[in-house]
């Protein structure tokens, strides 16, 4: 699990120089966060899809997860790899960018070139470090809403994202009703349960007790808690999977040998697999941001904000939710997007539920799930039409 | 939910389902209980200009419902009813499912307190070749329309016409229309005592008030 420093250079520049479009914010247009205190200056980092129509009424927010990004649909700057909802967007894909144009900002915290811990844009050009203020779901979506502004958007036509981003999806449904014409929370919850806030903490605790974390001021000291970041995300790692799919694809196989090494050395397959999870994270993800994020989603209660009352949070909605989630997921599990579906229908909103039956875990949002795909886009067309989207003609695609 | 009652190749153009759609006024708010495969959601949705939403029980029918642009949710009628708001709809529709329910009293009372009016569609056990089938054979009934076995049948609650008026009694439901079906779906043209119908109606639908 050791590598040269050098590769950490990527996750550095894309934090301080991001190779998306970014959208700055001087000292006199703060952000105000939850914490109390007024973020300024920032910025945010985002990629767009498609192209906006004359009305202005054709864009999609998608929201990304804890470890995710912007890059929903272009080559990983950081990884070289396909963008993570490949899948679902795209020319023809469910979320179409031949008719709706895609909007996909780097979330408030993270280290993809929007203001967090590892961004140098706060006084004196350093890395913020642990000095950048501890931000809420919502504080996310605050963000993502001066974007939106800035973009000249009144209402987006959907907004849609899976576990945190599902998250961020609610909340955008909460805060701006009338700004949401459909939202799509997938494999989310309105509220973080005890055992996923368990679970985070693990993963904090081990980027904390490793010493290259200096109480957060890694970056100045040019070093970087790799070992620690490394065993959250492979703790982590398990959570977004399933037992029967584990079981399926290492079974209790030996990696690379017959027999046990009578070691502690990778004997299974398994071991190996995580081992390689959590190396190839720490080349992508700042430790620091993994600490805000996991925060930010064990800190979201959506019915906190609405005396306890889930229904009271989509009060008179008029937006279209169609609310997804998975037979296997136990992180996020069915029970969770049904209470969240049973507050739509104690507020009289207008819902669809599917619970999409697949071994693959909470992951499966991010996979090639064939049922996920038709249901978006059974959802999207039908969404689209009430719009009074005109679909798109075959020959203008490209 | 609502595929319990009938058997294969049967949910294109169910009259059944033209029927229950012609009770229930254009441009309303519709819930329809156990909508299959949504069927009855789009006639309604497209031919009447219906806000319709769905509940069905098998998933398999919710994600086609979905992938069809139908707004339906993955629920339960005898437990997830409970999360509507009172008078959220025009119109609450429990078609072919009444039977297949745990509690049909307390479905049908949910129907009233949520939708302004319930229409209520469900197989009558009290059909005259019913009644002969148990008499001669001494058998539960197996029928074209009810081709279950007793060990294997979801239809768990069956009553006949009589029973279900006598059940609107016990609710103090308004009856405000009821037609009996033939065996094809059609209605029974005239207007008769509910003991002919409960002889002669294969189906019946009702539409309910609260008094």
């Amino acid at each position: 699990m050791t590598r040269s420093h050098a590769t950490s250079a990527p996750v550095r520049n894309e934090a301080d120089e991001p190779s998306s479009e970014v959208l700055r914010f001087d000292a006199t247009q703060g952000l105000e966060l939850d914490c109390g205190v007024v973020l300024a200056p920032w910025r945010i980092a985002y990629q767009t899809y498609g192209t906006l129509n004359a009305d202005r009424s054709n864009a999609i927010l998608l929201c990304h997860a804890l470890t995710g990004d912007q890059h929903v649909a272009n080559v990983n700057p950081v990884t070289g790899r396909p963008g993570w909802w490949e899948t679902m967007v795209g020319p023809g894909k469910p979320y179409d960018t031949d008719r709706f144009f895609v909007i996909c900002a780097n979330v408030l915290g993270s280290c993809l070139g929007t203001s967090g811990p590892a961004s140098r844009d706060g006084e004196g050009g350093k890395a913020r470090g642990l000095e950048f203020p501890v931000v809420t779901v919502r504080d996310m979506v605050r963000a993502q809403a001066r974007l939106v502004d800035h973009l000249g958007i009144e209402t987006l036509f959907c907004v849609a994202g899976g576990s945190m981003g599902g998250m961020q999806v609610l909340q955008w449904a909460a805060s701006y009703p009338e700004r949401v014409f459909s939202a799509m929370p997938i494999a989310a919850a309105a509220k973080h349960s005890a055992q996923n806030i368990a679970f985070h903490e693990v993963g904090r605790q081990a980027v904390m007790a490793d010493p290259e974390w200096h109480a957060g001021r890694y970056l100045e000291l040019g070093t970087r808690p790799e070992k620690g970041l490394a065993v959250a995300r492979m703790a982590a790692h398990i959570t977004y999977l399933s037992q029967p799919a584990l079981h399926r694809k290492f079974g209790r196989n030996f990696q690379d040998r017959t027999a046990p090494t009578f070691s502690f050395d990778a004997d299974f397959e398994v071991e190996s697999y995580l081992r390689y999870q959590g190396r190839s994270f720490v080349e992508r993800f700042d430790a620091n941001s993994y600490l805000y994020l996991t925060r930010s989603m064990d800190y979201f209660d959506l019915a906190a904000d609405y005396d306890g009352v889930l229904a009271k949070a989509f009060k008179g909605t008029k937006t279209r939710f169609c609310v997804v989630s998975f037979t296997s997921d136990w992180l996020f599990p069915t029970s969770d997007s049904r209470a969240i579906v049973h507050a739509l229908n104690a507020a009289g909103g207008s819902v669809s539920f599917v619970e999409i039956e697949t071994d693959k875990g909470h992951d499966a949002f991010l996979l090639d799930v064939p049922e996920l795909l038709e249901t978006t886009r059974g959802f999207i067309d039908a969404a689209a039409r009430a719009r009074g989207l005109a679909p798109v003609k075959k020959a203008d695609r490209a | 939910m609502s595929a319990a009652f009938l058997s294969d190749g049967q949910s294109a153009a169910r009259v059944d389902l033209l029927q229950v759609a012609e009770m229930v006024e254009p441009g309303s708010r519709v819930l329809d209980v156990g909508c299959g495969d949504g069927s009855l959601l789009r006639l309604l949705a497209e031919g009447r200009g219906v806000d319709a939403r769905g509940m069905e029980l098998s998933q398999a029918g919710v994600n086609e419902c979905v992938a069809k642009g139908l707004s339906v949710i993955q629920g339960d009628a005898d437990t997830d009813l409970a999360y509507y708001p009172d008078g959220a709809f025009d119109y609450v529709i429990l078609s072919q499912t009444l039977q297949a329910t745990r509690q049909p009293r307390v479905v049908v009372e949910h129907m009233l307190r949520i939708g302004r009016r319930a229409i209520v569609s469900f197989p009558n056990f009290g059909h005259w070749r019913i009644r002969l089938q148990i008499l001669f054979s001494g058998r539960m009934p197996v029928t074209q329309n009810l081709s279950y076995s007793w060990y294997e049948t979801p239809n768990i609650h069956f009553c006949t016409i009589a029973d279900f008026v006598a059940l609107c009694g016990e609710m103090d439901a308004k009856i405000e229309r009821s037609t009996a079906l033939d065996r094809f779906g059609h209605p029974v043209r005239f207007a008769m005592p509910w003991s002919f119908w409960n002889l002669f109606g294969e189906q019946a639908v009702f539409v309910l008030s609260r008094k």
